[in-house]
């Protein structure tokens, strides 16, 4: 593809992620408006350290969940620094989830809560891979 | 606390606004999160608003960082959920350690948790994700804090000395951290509120404030003696007062404080009370200070500008201490004989210039509320005492304004003074022990203690320094108010020596002005140290003009040529007994600036807070009983005091003092002194 057709292509794929939900508009502009000389990949490195950092948190979900009696209030401790982290790089789908594995949270459900919890890996992984091939684009279209 | 700490991070040059031009570019921000996503986010965020910022994961981490480095950072931005640390517990622990404006950030928006925010005490609260246009505008948590936290000491820095700082604030930078609990904590300042009010330089109002000079202040006392203190009411006072345009409420006002001052003297503090006894123990503070009024008297009597009276009042409030001596609180009485003046003998006169013997100098301090450590009333002596010596030279000069300016100076010059004063004096005036640089200044408290102390008391060099330091003088103001009722009892504000210096200006024929000056004298005693400190230090330049402004204000040719020569310490001390007004706003101002500021100029002596004398000495020109005008806003700057460091803060201050000085009446005879011509 020339120059053109990629960077058409960014905007495609940068839409199709905010018009699908996968990423907040704003939260999306407000980092990339941080992008400078200096850390012109700022975006690509703040979700980076996202998934990194809530791997470490996705697994705490799943080995509170395990234990049992299942510790609820940890739980909501986690998903709410998930939750947080959510926030920052604008992941509206995966933040969703969260909030309603916390309502299960609140009430107790367990079951709820697992449920919650497959959904949340879902659109964390699947949000992933979205993002990794829309920065992909966004080099291609750069380099070009 | 170091009064200087650092400028570093803010420049204070503005003339109002303590703030550097590129304000708020250089905020220091100390962001703590568990999340380094968020972490990463926010410091890029306010790496974009020019802020200097600094990451941490970790509450303890945090913690420990603002403790090594207390000056080190102008805000803290926190998360609300952490690991190892509640958000909560991190908000109130800077808020009490460190006292700086805490922001909180949560992704929860939950109203109970933004309640809990704001009952812990943050100054926002902000919801993740965080905005950068929230951030933008956080510099005006700084700015606000160290705004209230100047305000809150000039009010109490009349009233009482306790060292703060820094306060703010910090703050506290200016205070020792002593003083710093002092002020900042306390909430006696409800009596000053309305002086609060009316300094308060945003605020328009001014209602017109009763200046409760030396004399006037002197009839309010006699009335009560009249009535018995118990009996004492504003009405019957009022009556017994006699005084035109008085009003019950102004008379009722000044009763509380009244009250308050003598409950303090009599049930001094054990800390107060302690160091003052203490100090007492160590070495006559009151031999300094007499040493000292001994000089600034004899020089007076032997101008003939301080009439005898004066002199004698001193002397019997320095007499008075004296007796009251070791372990003796400021006993009431002697308050009472300060507050008469008129019964006690003219010791001073022939004095020693160094030394008046020791019973001689507890007079001064006698008197005097000593809410003011015994270190603070060392210090004020030992400033009083070079501020004397210093003055004598300075008199040398002829210009009354000179002395006053190193004086300034020599407040603005943060701590340690105290030796150089020594040496400045020639060693005329003995050292005396200083008792502490620091608690002295902290607010009210030190000023108060700086007042007594000037004159005589045993001040060290460190007490200079402590004089000296800005935080100490702001911190006078600022205790100075809670101890002492903002009207600024002649006496009580500025103990003894202001006593004294009332009666020297009344008789002596140091004008009402003096003697309005006086009023704030709070302010000047401490400014008395701060003028030591000037002496010997060469004044920085902005400390010399506006020292030369002060002076020009006030001008008062004799007066001002005598009391310059006479004593430094009745220059100082008082700072207004011998020179004319100005010259002891100028001390005033000098010393604390910040104080100062808020006093500024215009209104005499009432401020509760000493600052605020200053500043009204310095400016004011109008007559003490008339209402005065407390110009709040002239001061105002001080903003970030703590950051901004001392001298830019005073500078700032001062430079502001010098333009509301410009206009600024006299109402003394006293012929505008240049300050030009001080030597420095």
């Amino acid at each position: 593809m020339n120059s053109n057709q990629l960077q058409h292509q960014v905007l495609y794929m940068r839409r199709s992620l905010f018009d699908q939900g996968y990423l907040d508009s704003e939260q999306l502009i407000q980092l990339e408006d941080l992008q400078d000389d200096a850390n012109p990949n700022f975006v690509e490195e703040v979700v980076s350290l996202f998934y990194s950092d809530s791997a470490r948190l996705i697994q705490n979900i799943e080995q509170t969940l395990s234990n049992r009696p299942v510790d609820f209030s940890r739980l909501d401790d986690i998903l709410h620094q998930f939750k947080g982290s959510c926030s920052s790089i604008g992941a509206k789908k995966v933040k969703d989830a969260c909030s309603q594995f916390r309502e299960y949270c609140n009430a107790g459900n367990a079951e709820g809560c697992s449920r919650s919890f497959q959904l949340i890996k879902q659109e964390y992984e699947t949000l992933r891979r979205r993002l990794e091939s829309y920065f992909q684009m966004v080099k291609q279209a750069k380099a070009a | 606390m170091n009064l200087n700490n650092d400028k570093g991070s803010m420049s204070t040059a503005s003339s109002s606004v303590t703030v550097s031009d590129q304000f708020p570019a250089g905020l220091r921000v100390l962001v703590v999160d568990d999340d380094p996503t968020c972490l990463r986010i926010l410091e890029k965020m306010l790496g974009t608003c020019l802020y200097e910022v600094t990451k941490c994961n970790r509450a303890e981490i945090a913690l420990d960082m603002l403790r090594t480095n207390k000056n080190g950072y102008d805000i803290v931005i926190s998360d609300v959920h952490m690991p190892d640390m509640d958000g909560f517990k991190l908000l109130e622990q800077v808020g009490l350690e460190m006292d700086l404006p805490v922001i909180m950030m949560s992704a929860d928006d939950s109203k109970q948790v933004v309640m809990k925010g704001v009952t812990h005490g943050a100054c926002d609260y902000l919801i993740k994700p965080v905005r950068i246009e929230a951030l933008k505008n956080i510099w005006q948590h700084v700015v606000r804090k160290r705004k209230n936290e100047w305000k809150d000491l000039e009010q109490s820095g009349s009233v009482e000395e306790g060292d703060r700082q820094p306060k703010p604030s910090e703050e506290a930078d200016y205070s020792s951290s002593a003083n710093e609990g002092n002020w900042r904590t306390s909430k006696r300042r409800k009596d000053e509120e309305e002086e609060m009010e009316e300094r308060d330089d945003t605020s328009t109002l001014k209602k017109p404030r009763v200046v409760w000079s030396v004399e006037l202040h002197q009839q309010f006392v006699s009335a009560v003696n009249q009535l018995g203190i118990d009996k004492a009411v504003p009405k019957k006072i009022l009556e017994l007062m006699n005084v035109p345009g008085l009003t019950r409420e102004n008379v009722a006002s000044h009763l509380q404080k009244y009250r308050l001052y003598l409950r303090r003297l009599s049930g001094v503090s054990p800390h107060q009370g302690n160091s003052f006894i203490s100090s007492h123990s160590q070495e006559p503070p009151y031999g300094s200070l007499s040493s000292l009024s001994g000089l600034d008297f004899q020089t007076l009597a032997a101008t003939g500008q301080i009439p005898a009276q004066s002199l004698a009042t001193l002397q019997a409030a320095g007499l008075a201490r004296s007796a009251a001596k070791p372990g003796l609180p400021m006993p009431l009485v002697d308050q009472r004989n300060i507050f008469s003046f008129d019964n006690q003998k003219l010791r001073f006169g022939e004095g020693q210039p160094q030394h008046m013997s020791s019973g001689k100098q507890m007079n001064l301090l006698h008197g005097i509320p000593t809410t003011m450590d015994s270190k603070q009333l060392v210090n004020l002596h030992h400033s009083a005492q070079s501020l004397g010596s210093l003055n004598m030279q300075a008199s040398a000069h002829g210009n009354p304004s000179g002395q006053s300016s190193p004086l300034l100076m020599q407040m603005a010059q943060p701590q340690s003074r105290g030796q150089i004063l020594t040496e400045t004096s020639g060693g005329q005036v003995p050292r005396l022990p200083t008792s502490v640089g620091h608690p002295i200044l902290s607010n009210g408290a030190a000023g108060a203690m700086l007042a007594r102390n000037g004159i005589g008391e045993n001040s060290r060099g460190t007490g200079y320094n402590s004089v000296s330091q800005t935080s100490s003088v702001l911190n006078f103001p600022l205790n100075h108010s809670a101890e002492l009722p903002g009207n600024s009892f002649p006496l009580g504000s500025t103990p003894g020596i202001s006593a004294g210096m009332s009666t020297l200006t009344t008789k002596g024929g140091f004008q009402e002005e003096i003697n309005s000056d006086i009023k704030g004298s709070g302010g000047f005693m401490p400014s008395y140290d701060i003028f030591n400190d000037l002496q010997q230090h060469k004044p920085h330049n902005w400390e010399l003009q506006n020292v030369g402004f002060a002076f020009d204000a006030s001008q008062h040719s004799n007066s001002l040529q005598a009391s310059v020569d006479v004593t430094p310490s009745v220059l100082v001390n008082q700072g207004y007994s011998s020179s004319p007004r100005n010259v002891q706003n100028s001390s005033v101002s000098a010393m604390g600036k910040p104080i100062f500021s808020v006093g500024e100029g215009s209104e005499h002596g009432n401020a509760l807070n000493v600052g605020q004398h200053l500043n009204s000495l310095l400016v004011d020109n109008s007559t003490r009983v008339k209402s005065e005008r407390v110009t709040d806003t002239s001061c105002q700057p001080t903003l970030l005091p703590q950051h901004f460091g001392q001298e830019d803060l005073m500078s700032a201050i001062l430079k502001q003092q010098q333009d509301g000085l410009g206009p600024a009446e006299n109402d003394f005879e006293f012929d505008g002194y240049s300050l030009d011509n001080i030597p420095v």
